[in-house]
């Protein structure tokens, strides 16, 4: 009975410096800045409360809704590119087939490893229309030099930096999931004859399933998030991206450059509720097509 | 040193700070840092200090901090140090410009960690005063050095009560280098006035389709305020507290629209971001003939365009009216005293030092490469004399010397200027990169700015 007791008393012993840095460091400012996104503060006049004025009016703010409308886009189209890439390279090099696997493995990770600023600093050099080598690459077979930083092409450019960035991180959580596969199972497999094909098929995929809900969980908020990169190429390219290109860099905008703190705050938390939206729709879905398939 | 004014991007301080806490939950976090409190302060008297509290203020030992962004200031400071031996300066590099700007605007709201005095630039003064967040520093004797410095910087300093809110310390009257052998080449005179300066442009272009007279950057909107500045525009009145004229896209704007616009339009000038690798090497590979610039022009163009050495001249800018020569100004800065301070003698005394001093201002002209504020020095033989090769022993000082004294001294700036530069070019800055209509775009400019001030309590008053 003692014992139970001094358990009792250890639990929340135990889980206090979480609960505590928690609270400080995560749901406090959450909460203010949730009572922050209730006012609505103005260079002349002060601060006034004006209740939920700041959600409607984002609600209906084009700026905003086109924002959430790209990286919608973005995410469709870069995220299954990005998943079946690094899901190709983690079935390659997993496969043993590979010469130097060490190595592939490292190069392919190594982008990760690049901090985005820099990322998006060297493809903004590649991309350059005047001196960047793509450009000087056609005008020398007398080709017209690809626009990479044009309208119609930028998403696919911006999703080209985000997918380099990106593939070796997602290969790397999908590779250590194939590790974990018992290798009875592919002993079995092959007793009943299935070739490699067929086992990466068979085997090998229904078990990278809760990996790659991770996966495509991170893309999801990453996708959502996008800021970093568009940010960069706003300097070379500020003709297309504009200062509400993306939902996140929109909400950055509204407060350091318009001084709108409150309504920054506000279009901070419709992200936020986005994000949570969409995350837990494609949880849901993938929970219902696992159901029918198990 | 030149002051590029990168406001019209977020930049690499507020990223990184930002980056921190990336994710729109976590903004959340980095916003309470921003919200809390009131940018507290003592209210300072227009009462003139006396010499004997200056006196035993300056004897009384001190430790004031400095924000600022340039490089070995630290020689200057120790100038006032030794005039001044109780009082110590901590210099502190908060970031170049916005991002200073930035923390600065942070500390004031979270009312503690803001410095004594800071480094501000000239557009950026009146988002501080707006905000009642400097310190006016008339009763510490300012007023004094009013006829020390170049009357247009003594216009951008000063309130619209009369008050002082900062000393000049540099300037950037703007002027056009060009390429002289690339004008020779091509039989083009250095252009006098706009319109010879558009012919200039459609027959170089013309004589050689790889080469443009100009490139009028469509993310610069630093340039065009400067331009708008020459052409006697008055964008943004101010009076009273909460009452502003916003005029951007008045006859003057449109005429400047409906120019550059054109020559963007008609393919003769180049209309990419500057300060950019590729802006860089167009520079040095002779992409362009002519860099519409200001007076810290010269020696940035000489440490980042070397293969063009000895082939640059300097000239005016083009005029509107050549029989009436006028200019803008484009960059510099200035020393400023943030109103929290508790000691607000010691970091009057410091900004006037700092900039007033011969030996100090002079230390920035011949060690920062400034182009000074001050009149003694812009008649100073010795500074007006310099002749470097890379200019082709032009005498480049004396030339923005001369351009300094047709600077016009009224013009002002909007309150809420990151805002104006932001809008600026995601209409007029568009339609220049676009090769859309450029005087429609001033409208949305015009109409953007409009709906941001009054959701921001301004009255405004139509164009």
């Amino acid at each position: 009975m003692a014992g139970t007791r001094r358990q009792r008393a250890a639990g929340p012993l135990f889980v206090a410096p979480f609960l505590t840095l928690f609270l400080l460091l995560f749901l406090a400012p959450l909460g203010y800045a949730a009572y922050l996104s209730l006012f609505q503060s103005r260079l002349i006049g002060g601060t006034v409360f004006v209740g939920l004025d700041n959600y409607t009016q984002a609600l209906g703010d084009p700026q905003l809704l086109h924002g959430v409308g790209r990286v919608t886009l973005f995410f469709v189209i870069q995220v299954p590119v990005m998943l079946l890439l690094a899901l190709l390279f983690a079935l390659a090099l997993d496969s043993g087939l590979l010469r130097l696997a060490r190595v592939i493995r490292l190069g392919i990770f190594v982008p990760y490893a690049v901090p985005s600023v820099v990322a998006a600093l060297m493809w903004g050099y590649l991309y350059g229309p005047d001196f960047g080598p793509f450009a000087q690459l056609s005008r020398k077979l007398d080709l017209p030099a690809p626009h990479f930083l044009s309208g119609g092409w930028m998403l696919g450019s911006l999703a080209n930096i985000v997918t380099w960035e990106f593939v070796g991180y997602n290969m790397i959580i999908l590779y250590a999931a194939l590790r974990t596969i018992p290798q009875e199972l592919y002993e079995a497999a092959a007793v009943d004859g299935a070739g490699a094909w067929r086992i990466a098929w068979s085997v090998k995929l229904p078990a990278l399933r809760p990996a790659l809900l991770l996966t495509l969980l991170f893309s999801v908020i990453g996708s959502f998030q996008l800021f970093n990169e568009p940010n960069l190429l706003m300097k070379i390219a500020p003709d297309v991206i504009s200062s509400s290109y993306t939902a996140n860099l929109y909400a950055y905008s509204l407060a350091f450059t318009g001084q709108q703190v409150n309504y920054a705050a506000t279009v901070s938390f419709l992200i936020g509720l986005v994000i949570v939206v969409a995350s837990y729709a494609v949880l849901l879905t993938a929970n219902r097509s696992g159901r029918r398939t198990t | 040193m030149p002051r590029i004014t990168s406001a019209s991007s977020p930049s690499s301080m507020s990223r990184r700070l930002f980056l921190a806490t990336t994710g729109a939950l976590s903004l959340g976090a980095a916003l309470t840092a921003c919200g809390g409190g009131d940018s507290g302060g003592s209210s300072a008297s227009t009462k003139p200090v006396g010499q004997a509290d200056i006196d035993k203020a300056m004897k009384t030992p001190t430790e004031l901090t400095f924000w600022t962004w340039v490089p070995n200031i630290a020689k200057e400071v120790a100038l006032f140090e030794k005039k001044y031996p109780a009082v110590k300066v901590k210099i502190v590099n908060a970031g170049q410009g916005t991002p200073q700007y930035t923390k600065l605007r942070t500390a004031l709201k979270a009312g503690s960690g803001a410095p004594d005095m800071v480094q501000i630039e000239y557009q950026a003064l009146p988002t501080f005063t707006i905000t009642n967040s400097l310190l006016d520093l008339r009763p510490y004797g300012a007023s004094a050095l009013k006829s020390m410095f170049v009357d247009w910087t003594w216009g951008q300093v000063s309130g619209s009560g009369g008050e002082i809110w900062a000393i000049p310390q540099d300037t950037g009257p703007m002027g056009m280098l060009y390429r002289h052998d690339i004008f020779e080449k091509h039989g083009i005179e250095v252009p006098g006035t706009w319109d010879e300066f558009a012919a200039a442009a459609r027959k170089l272009h013309k004589a050689d389709p790889d080469v443009y007279l100009t490139n009028l950057a469509a993310n610069q909107v630093a340039a065009w305020h400067g331009l708008l500045w020459q052409a006697g525009a008055k964008p943004y009145v101010t009076s009273g507290k909460s009452d502003i004229t916003i005029s951007v896209d008045d006859t003057v704007s449109q005429k400047l629209g409906a120019y550059w616009g054109g020559l963007a339009k008609e393919g003769v000038i180049g209309v990419e971001p500057d300060f950019t690798d590729s802006w860089y090497a167009a520079l040095n590979k002779g992409k362009y003939a002519a860099w519409i610039t200001a007076a810290w022009g010269p020696v940035f163009l000489s440490g980042s365009a070397k293969a063009t050495a000895g082939k640059w001249r300097a000239a005016p800018l083009p005029q509107w009216d050549a029989a009436k020569p006028s200019s803008g100004n484009w960059g510099g800065s200035t020393t400023a005293v943030v109103r929290s301070t508790k000691n607000p003698i010691a970091a009057a005394v410091f900004a006037q030092f700092l900039n007033s001093d011969p030996d100090s201002a002079r230390m920035f002209a011949t060690g920062q490469f400034f182009f000074p504020a001050t009149k003694a020095l812009l008649t100073d033989a010795s500074f007006t004399g310099d002749a470097p090769s890379f200019y082709g022993g032009q005498k480049v000082n004396q030339v923005f010397a001369d351009i300094s004294s047709t600077v016009n001294s009224s013009f002002q700036w909007p309150p809420f200027l990151d805002q104006a530069a932001t809008d600026w070019t995601e209409t007029v800055g568009k339609s220049l990169a676009d090769h859309t209509d450029t005087v429609r775009a001033l409208g949305s400019w015009q109409s953007r700015l409009t709906t941001y001030a009054k959701s921001q309590g301004f009255t405004v008053k139509g164009s």
